[in-house]
């Protein structure tokens, strides 16, 4: 910053030139022979309170009385604290002790902001500056000056010369972050693949079909026509990763008039007289597809709008989702509770490499 | 052996369907379907019918006749128009005249709320009628309605079984093809609970079975919750979540800072 | 603010602001600060402000969430909470989950800091925003100052990931099921795609670590970066001088404002108290970010409306904008295009922004130091692609509020995105054009304004018995802002030394052509003078 100038001139309404000075090439810019000249800084307008003494002490009283109310402010919040308790428990004192000391801080801070800008506005000295500028890039000189350090440090090393030591060092170099990097390995579980973990979910033969939240078995004449249930496998709440296996288990079930439903012949014993469980793990990010329509029997996905159409197998009828939802093959156990057949016969949720 | 006196049941129940109510019911996709299937929601057939004398069973004819026949049918059969009303229970007619949603002003993706059409006494003839005509979901108990329940609970099963529509904080959604999923606030308790238990249009049954009245009740208990406790931090903005904040910084917040700036800059009158 | 014991003990009549400064300069020589910068000029423009707004907005983040960490836990550990809001009495969460829980209803001024934190942060990224869209359309970021616009797109990505890491701390609903987002779309990307998702959340999703990670990044690695990047943004302003407007006086080779000391220093400081001061009016009087009401996070809950907050909001609009059925299996690996081609087009888009001043510089060949500001409509071409990037997120940013913008305005959601395919397509061409024709007629409006004065409206019979309106003249310093700018022509294509045309030069003139074949040639001197004698 050795060129800079800040004089911090006052200016004078004398014309500074409009000639161009700057060095480099100008591209394609076009230049304008003959081109206007700049008529220099117009004259200096003063404000009614340089004219007016009576309006400079009003600005004046304005100033300090806004530094005093913001004074107020700040008491105001202090007391607010101290008078408006919250510990009753009651949500409206929490409202109550929110505005008040935030009333009162918004106060004390405006105040100061407003008061130090009418002061600069209409107080203080109001005639402008100028500061000269110069190129950005250092004087002749200096870089001159820079190029023969870098070559001095060159030769007093042979950094250029000795390239058998330069080179060995850039491959040292290089090479010594690459311990750090292995090391954010241990971010994940050592011993665990996460092909196989999104491969699979804790769904079993024979496990049961149970509310979510509360984790009670569902009988399959629970489950009304144009009804829908939020199920979770049985025991997951027991588990001590509970919420992963939750993102992964999570299932919707509904019951249609069969004759709505068209499985395939490989899905056709997957229903229970008409009643269907899919993920509920929508195939496009993994949000929750919990939208069911009775009526449309079309479920959505409330994040990017994915569509699925229950009556043939899930299969996607608008938004991003690719893939249908994985149905969840479903029978009935001895004492007409819903059972899983198997886990999902694919991995539910989101796509990813390793996924055929 | 008990699941297959239940398909009986459900078989004979089926049969005293108009057959083709389903395939209508689907192909237009619209109207009072909800309370349909109710029909063969076995936990909400209690005998409502003895509440009701038979003359407002008479006087609901009159007025189902006079008002609602024209698209449900003259014996509320059903017609290509609109479902069967058979079996949908005292509750279904209470919710969708009781909010205004029907008669239905035009087709459109959905029935919409409007200003209510009849009295309460006439809404209830209606419902001594249609009620009549086969047990279906009765008008629900008073002390499910008092909003005394487990509001933690109820925020729970809301969360769970109806947020994904309505929002976390009831404020409505979007559903496909222009349907929407309303606002409940200002929804009186009775109407809350008539809806879960009667599945109105798009909107799944939640039977007893699956949310059992002690549930129901939590969850009108959440719902009066927030609406008597407003936020403690503020305004809401609609609790429509981080849209609303977002537009509200830039055009509220950023906006008055810039129109501030361009007093902070101008130079002094 | 003299002291009576510095009076005392010194001969001479000193005050103590004297004596104090003097034991300071003479330990660390902060006189030659002082001189270097305490008259130092900045030019006074509205529109020199934004940039203060985030700095502002950024030192208010900076002193509302030191306060936070005193009473956040970046832990996933199972608690039962029993703080005062009823609906979540008894409820299980995480402890990051209570805590905030516990700031909002339990802690004096909790609920009103956290407000003020997270408005502050929604205001730190508009305030970037809009800061970048004046430097833009101005031109501000021509030599010398592009790397300056690096830096300062850089701080754009770090508070865009600021705001994201903090959104998720608290665990709720709502952002975990961003973060659930995330994951989805982290686990789509080709390779390693499976593995970072693993990393990052150290083993199955959700896990038990994202919080804590999240808050190191977010307490502790990305606000250094922010502070160093603002410091060198800040440093290359004060090398670089800060660029003025065209007007009377000024040219390539001054600044003209008021000086740091008192002026300025009064205003930016005065600034930053009604910055604040807004910010915790809103926070006192608008809630934000609910918590208490979204619920802890569960993987199967969700509610209607769920959205990022609005500076991810383009991100998330890219991802439902995709039409559907886009994956493939491809030698034996899923290629899911439906992640692929939201990131590739963000990524694609954000590096665009990055490099935009290298190209126009590549573009127009113009070597030269810029210190005066462009009026958009006198730079068409760059004014019209900047509309159509503006267009272009606009779009993105819309779409990731598809479901409400539908049943606020009664359409169908079906039908607003279609519609938004469309219109990420068309809208930025169409924006393009007509951006363009609109500075070009701005451009002619001024230069008969320039040559011919003001319409009055005041309509002259002559002696000839001949109507004609009279025009008000300007006077020399009005219109100098109207006829100091700089236009380019597009660059002739001329053979190398070699007499070959090569295909870098071709394309080369082709842009140069796109950028300057419409344009308007600057009022000359000559012109003007003619001008006058018209009237």
């Amino acid at each position: 910053m050795a060129q800079d100038d800040n004089g911090g001139t006052e200016i004078t309404p004398a014309a500074s030139s409009a000639v161009d000075h700057r060095p480099g090439d100008p591209g394609t810019a076009v230049m304008v022979q003959n081109a206007p000249e700049n008529p220099g800084f117009p004259p200096h307008r003063p404000r009614i309170t340089d004219k007016d003494p009576r309006k400079e002490r009003r600005a004046e009283r304005t100033v300090y009385t806004l530094f005093y109310v913001s004074i107020v402010g700040s008491i105001w919040a202090i007391a607010a604290y101290i008078a408006f308790p919250i510990e009753s428990g009651k949500i409206s004192d929490v409202r109550v002790s929110t505005l008040a000391i935030g009333l009162g801080m918004a106060l004390a801070l405006l105040a100061i902001g407003f008061g130090a800008v009418h002061w600069a506005k209409a107080l203080m000295h109001d005639k402008e500056g100028i500061d000269l500028r110069h190129p950005v890039q250092g004087s002749e000189e200096t870089r001159e000056r820079s190029v023969e350090i870098f070559q001095q440090a060159d030769q007093e090393s042979g950094f250029g010369r000795r390239t058998l030591i330069r080179n060995s060092l850039i491959g040292a170099l290089v090479a010594f972050p690459l311990p750090a990097i292995v090391l954010f390995r241990g971010l994940g579980p050592m011993n665990e693949d996460p092909v196989k973990l999104l491969s699979h979910t804790m769904w079993r033969k024979g496990m049961r079909l149970t509310r979510d939240p509360s984790g009670t078995p569902i009988k399959a004449s629970d489950v009304t026509i144009g009804s829908v249930f939020h199920v979770i496998p049985e025991g997951l709440n027991d588990k001590e990763d509970a919420l992963n296996q939750k993102a992964k288990a999570a299932v919707l079930l509904m019951r249609l008039d069969p004759k709505d439903l068209h499985p395939s012949p490989a899905k056709k014993d997957w229903a229970y007289d008409g009643i269907v469980a899919y993920s509920k793990i929508c195939t496009h990010v993994g949000c929750p597809v919990a939208l069911y329509e009775q009526q449309t029997h079309h479920l959505l996905c409330p994040c990017h709008q994915s569509q699925f159409d229950i009556t043939h197998e899930a299969r996607v009828i608008f938004g991003p989702a690719s893939r249908p939802l994985p149905q969840l093959p479903i029978e009935v156990d001895a004492d007409g509770y819903l059972v899983a057949q198997s886990d999902f016969h694919e991995p539910v949720g989101p796509s990813f490499w390793e996924r055929h | 052996m008990r699941e297959t006196t239940h398909k009986n049941a459900r078989k004979r129940k089926t049969g005293r369907r108009h057959p083709l109510a389903t395939v209508a019911l689907i192909a237009i996709g619209l109207g009072l379907t909800g309370g349909a299937y109710a029909a063969f929601n076995a936990t909400g057939s209690s005998a409502d019918a003895a509440t009701s004398s038979s003359s407002d069973v008479a006087s609901g004819k009159k007025l189902f006749q006079a008002n609602c026949a024209t698209c449900h049918g003259l014996e509320a059969q059903g017609t290509d128009e609109a479902p069967s009303l058979i079996g949908v229970g005292a509750a279904a007619v209470d919710f969708q005249v009781g909010t205004g949603r029907m008669p239905m002003a035009m087709q459109g993706p959905q029935a919409e709320q409007k200003p209510v059409q009849f009295t309460q006494k006439e809404i209830d003839q209606l419902a001594a009628y249609v009620a009549s005509l086969a047990p279906g979901a009765a008008i629900p108990d008073e002390r499910y309605l008092d909003g005394n329940g487990d509001a933690a609970k109820g925020a729970e099963l809301f969360r769970v079984n109806c947020a994904m529509c309505h929002n976390v904080a009831g404020a409505g959604g979007a559903l496909t093809q222009g349907k929407f999923a309303p606002s409940l606030h200002g929804v009186t308790a009775r109407h809350i609970y008539e809806a879960m238990i009667t599945g109105p249009q798009n909107m799944p049954v939640f039977n007893d079975r699956n949310i059992t009245p002690e549930g129901k009740r939590d969850i009108i208990t959440y719902l009066q919750y927030i609406q008597k406790n407003p936020s403690p931090g503020g305004f809401e903005l609609g609790s429509l979540g981080p849209v609303a904040e977002g537009l509200f910084i830039w055009i509220f917040g950023l906006g008055s800072i810039v129109a501030l700036t361009v007093w902070i800059t101008a130079k002094s009158n | 603010m003299t002291a009576t014991t510095a009076t005392e003990t010194t001969a001479k009549k000193q005050s103590f602001t004297a004596a104090a400064s003097n034991y300071i300069d003479e330990r660390t020589s902060i006189s030659a600060v002082v001189k270097e910068f305490g008259r130092k000029i900045f030019p006074d423009h509205w529109s020199f402000l934004l940039g203060e707004i985030a700095l502002y907005s950024f030192i208010v983040i900076l002193i509302t969430g030191t306060f936070l960490t005193f009473f956040f836990q970046a832990s996933q550990a199972d608690v039962i909470y029993h703080g005062s809001w009823v609906p979540l009495k008894g409820i299980q969460m995480s402890a990051a989950m209570n805590s905030t829980l516990n700031i909002s209803f339990d802690i004096r001024g909790g609920l009103l800091v956290r407000q003020m934190h997270h408005w502050a942060a929604l205001l730190f990224v508009a305030s970037i925003g809009l800061h970048m869209l004046r430097i833009f359309f101005t031109g501000a970021f021509r030599k010398p100052r592009e790397l300056n616009w690096v830096i300062g797109f850089t701080l754009f990505v770090l508070a865009m990931a600021e705001g994201f890491t903090g959104y998720s701390l608290p665990d709720d609903l709502l952002s975990g099921n961003g973060l659930r987002i995330i994951s989805g779309m982290v686990q789509g990307i080709p390779v390693i795609g499976t593995w970072l998702n693993f990393l990052i959340f150290g083993g199955e999703f959700p896990g038990d670590a994202i919080v804590g990670r999240l808050y190191t990044l977010h307490i502790l690695l990305l606000p250094a970066l922010v502070v160093a990047f603002i410091a060198l943004h800040l440093v290359f302003v004060v090398v670089h001088k800060h660029t003025q407007y065209a007007g009377p006086g000024r040219t390539q080779q001054n600044v003209a404002g008021y000086p740091i000391l008192p002026v300025y220093a009064a205003k930016a400081g005065g600034f930053f108290f009604i910055v604040f001061g807004v910010l915790a009016l809103m926070a006192s009087l608008f809630t934000i970010n609910p918590i208490w009401m979204y619920g802890p996070y569960d993987p199967s809950p969700i509610s209607a409306g769920t959205q990022p907050d609005w500076y991810i909001g383009f991100a998330d609009g890219m991802l439902r904008l995709i039409p559907p059925h886009l994956e493939t299996v491809w030698l034996g690996h899923t290629w899911v295009w439906y992640i692929i081609i939201p990131i590739v087009i963000l990524v694609l888009f954000l590096i665009l922004v990055a490099i935009y001043p290298f190209v126009e510089a590549w573009v127009t060949g113009d070597k030269r130091e810029h210190h005066i500001l462009d009026r958009p409509r006198n730079q068409a071409t760059r004014t019209a692609i900047g509309a159509a990037g503006v267009t272009f997120y606009a779009v993105m940013w819309a779409a990731a509020s598809s479901d409400i913008v539908a049943t606020h305005f009664k359409l169908t959601m079906e039908g607003v995105i279609h519609a938004l395919q469309v219109t990420l397509i068309v809208g930025p061409i169409l924006a393009y054009f007509v951006t363009k024709r609109i500075c070009i007629a701005l451009q002619k409006k001024d230069r008969s304004i320039a040559l011919h004065g003001y319409e009055s409206g005041r309509i002259v019979k002559l002696p000839g018995g001949e109507f004609i309106e009279v025009h008000q003249p300007l006077d020399e310093y009005e219109r100098w802002r109207l006829v100091s700018y700089d236009t380019y022509q597009p660059l002739m294509l001329r053979p190398n030394s070699r007499g070959k045309i090569t295909f870098g030069n071709r394309f080369r003139a082709g842009m140069s052509r796109w950028f300057f074949e419409d344009r308007l040639e600057p009022v000359s001197k000559g012109e003007l003078e003619s001008g006058h004698g018209h009237h």
